[in-house]
């Protein structure tokens, strides 16, 4: 048997640090952004569902609404037009849910006491799960909008427009897997945190444009509607795939995406001190 | 720099740590402990006693709110990331992840631990060969048994060749076989110059790993010593015998002349009861003396108190209202 813990080393300059240097936090986040990836391959199921579960949702919603809703629609759009940039929307706030799942389960598990028994930066904990995630959104999306392009979604604009709307729609669900790892350890219990994650994102979710034009709301849902972020970041999308006349009159596509960023740096922000505010609770 | 503690010095020392959790429930009510580097240590005590809770301050997941604690020279409390690079965990439950194999997730260890990508690679392959987890290192853990796991676990907390390694409640839920495992792996460690901190519910453990034990309940330290120091506490072993009633009298002088104490016949089982000073030796004397006067005893016995004695009495004695939880 060959000795375990042979004498250690004398401790260097580094390892004396009250602090961890940025270099090897960074490695650290990228460390657990990997682990946090290698579960969804390791465990293909897991993303199986998870991917399910969004192609359903466009499946089901263009080919039962769709008949109905057609002809309505601003410029007589045909509803997969309007529905996927809408869609891009509600997955990435669906999926969100899996960042707060996720952490909780590691802090049920003793895996984040672990993490935090070591000499690694503590944010790398929260980082490579948000960081992660963010790179599940965007398989998710990616593979959604091919499944969208096969039942006859096409971008009416640039190559560039169209990138950047992909990438409101992965600012946002960054944006909301900080909220969701703020729920995560307020709640804590894996069972709770599974129905605590879509309380805040339901009614957003559907109060909002993603489906439907706001216009047939009733005055005070519309209120509500036309200002609230998913509204805001979902008309935005559509403007830079689609083109400026799918927007409410008055609105300037380059204004929606303007206020959407503002929106995403702001719930980033917020919620990124608040999460890592209740993390750093836990420890006392 | 700071200075490297002083050979002499407790590798864990703890001051008064007191930690309450809501409004009264006192976790840690003034814990005060200190051992020296190369031992195990255990703190045997009942669920919820504070254990737990004292692992974690001493491992830098909690703060308490008061009192100090030193770990291999390093104040804990002061510089917490300076302290992790001296400690190792292993908590209640292993804490591996199923769908990486056994490699993957101590080399992730070693990873976070900071270092490069092949001395991770080196220093995992090496651990699990020294745990004897070699077979099992490219299988996903899901497929490991719990003592694999438990095992593999240890291996995580090893990486960064811990001064002290702190293993709470380490073989909990195992069977008896991968438990003598454990004992011996957790020797071999000390053999090679780690101290362990280590808590169990487990009198045996203790009795069998720890060169020293505190017994712990309601957050405080109750008695402390060596395995045989804190029998000794109980006075002693005792001796019981019965005889035949006719001869009950005749045996209490004999049995009081030949052991310096009144003996005392318990009115249930019908039998004496009387500290034997010297053990074994006094078991002799006090059968040589009734045999001289031709009482032949029945049933005789040398008691000699357990942990379980030691533990029962000192939790029983330390009267206090259950804590709400």
């Amino acid at each position: 048997m060959t000795a375990l813990t042979p004498t250690p080393p004398p401790p260097t300059a580094s390892q004396d640090l009250d602090r961890v240097p940025f270099g090897r936090a960074a490695t650290a986040t990228l460390v657990i952004t990997k682990r946090n990836l290698l579960r969804n391959v390791r465990l293909p199921q897991l993303l199986v569902f998870a991917t399910i579960q969004p192609v359903m949702f466009l499946l089901l919603f263009n080919f039962v609404f769709g008949g109905a809703i057609g002809g309505s629609l601003p410029q007589g759009l045909d509803y997969i037009q309007w529905l996927m940039p809408g869609l891009l929307i509600q997955i990435a706030a669906f999926g969100s849910g899996q960042t707060a799942l996720g952490l909780v389960e590691d802090l049920d598990k003793g895996v984040i006491d672990r993490f935090r028994s070591l000499p690694m930066a503590r944010s790398a904990v929260l980082t490579g799960r948000t960081l992660a995630d963010l790179i599940r959104n965007a398989f998710v999306l990616t593979l959604m909008l091919s499944v969208g392009f096969l039942i006859g979604f096409r971008w009416e604009t640039g190559s560039l427009r169209f990138l950047a709307g992909m990438g409101l729609a992965l600012g946002f669900a960054y944006a909301l897997s900080w909220v969701m790892a703020t729920i995560g350890f307020v709640v804590r219990t894996p069972e709770a945190v599974q129905s605590a994650v879509f309380l805040p994102v339901f009614p957003l979710v559907f109060a909002s444009s993603v489906f439907l034009p706001t216009e047939t709301m009733p005055d005070w849902l519309r209120a509500f509607a036309d200002n609230q972020p998913i509204t805001i970041i979902a008309n935005a999308i559509r403007g830079l795939m689609l083109g400026g006349d799918t927007l409410p009159a008055g609105q300037t596509v380059s204004g929606q995406a303007l206020i959407s960023l503002a929106w995403i740096s702001a719930i980033t922000l917020i919620f990124s001190l608040l999460a890592v505010r209740q993390y750093r609770r836990i420890s006392s | 720099m700071p200075t490297p503690p002083h050979p002499q010095d407790p590798i864990v020392e703890v001051h008064d740590l007191v930690h309450t959790f809501g409004r009264d429930i006192r976790a840690l009510d003034g814990v005060s402990l200190a051992f020296d580097a190369g031992m195990v240590y255990a703190l045997l005590g009942p669920n919820g006693a504070g254990k737990t809770t004292l692992i974690r301050v001493l491992a830098t997941l909690l703060r308490p709110d008061s009192g100090s604690a030193q770990v291999a020279g390093v104040d804990v409390l002061a510089h917490p990331t300076r302290a992790r690079t001296r400690i190792g965990l292993a908590g209640q439950f292993a804490a591996v992840d199923d769908y990486l194999t056994g490699r993957e997730n101590v080399r992730m260890i070693g990873r976070l631990y900071g270092l490069s990508g092949a001395e991770a690679k080196r220093r995992a392959d090496d651990i699990l060969e020294g745990i004897g987890l070699t077979d099992a290192a490219s299988r996903a853990v899901k497929t490991y048994s719990g003592g694999m796991r438990r095992r593999l676990d240890l291996a995580a907390s090893l990486v960064g060749r811990p001064q002290v390694l702190f293993l709470d409640e380490p073989t909990t839920g195992i069977d008896p076989r991968n438990r003598a495992d454990l004992w011996t792996l957790i020797r071999q460690l000390v053999d090679d110059g780690t101290t362990v901190l280590l808590t169990t519910q487990y009198l045996e453990e203790a009795d069998r790993l720890a060169e020293r034990i505190g017994v712990i309940d309601h957050g405080r330290i109750i008695s402390e010593g060596t395995s045989d120091e804190l029998k000794d506490t109980l006075g002693g072993a005792m001796l019981e015998l019965s005889v035949e009633p006719e001869h009950r009298e005749a045996a209490q002088g004999l049995l009081r002349d030949a052991l310096g104490d009144e003996p005392v016949l318990d009115p249930e089982t019908e039998r004496f009861r009387v500290t034997a000073p010297d053990g074994t030796r006094s078991l002799l004397v006090a059968i040589r003396a009734l045999d001289a006067a031709g009482i032949e005893p029945d049933d005789v016995r040398l008691i000699k108190p357990t942990l379980d004695d030691v533990f029962l009495q000192l939790t029983d004695t330390d009267v206090q209202p259950e804590v709400a939880s």
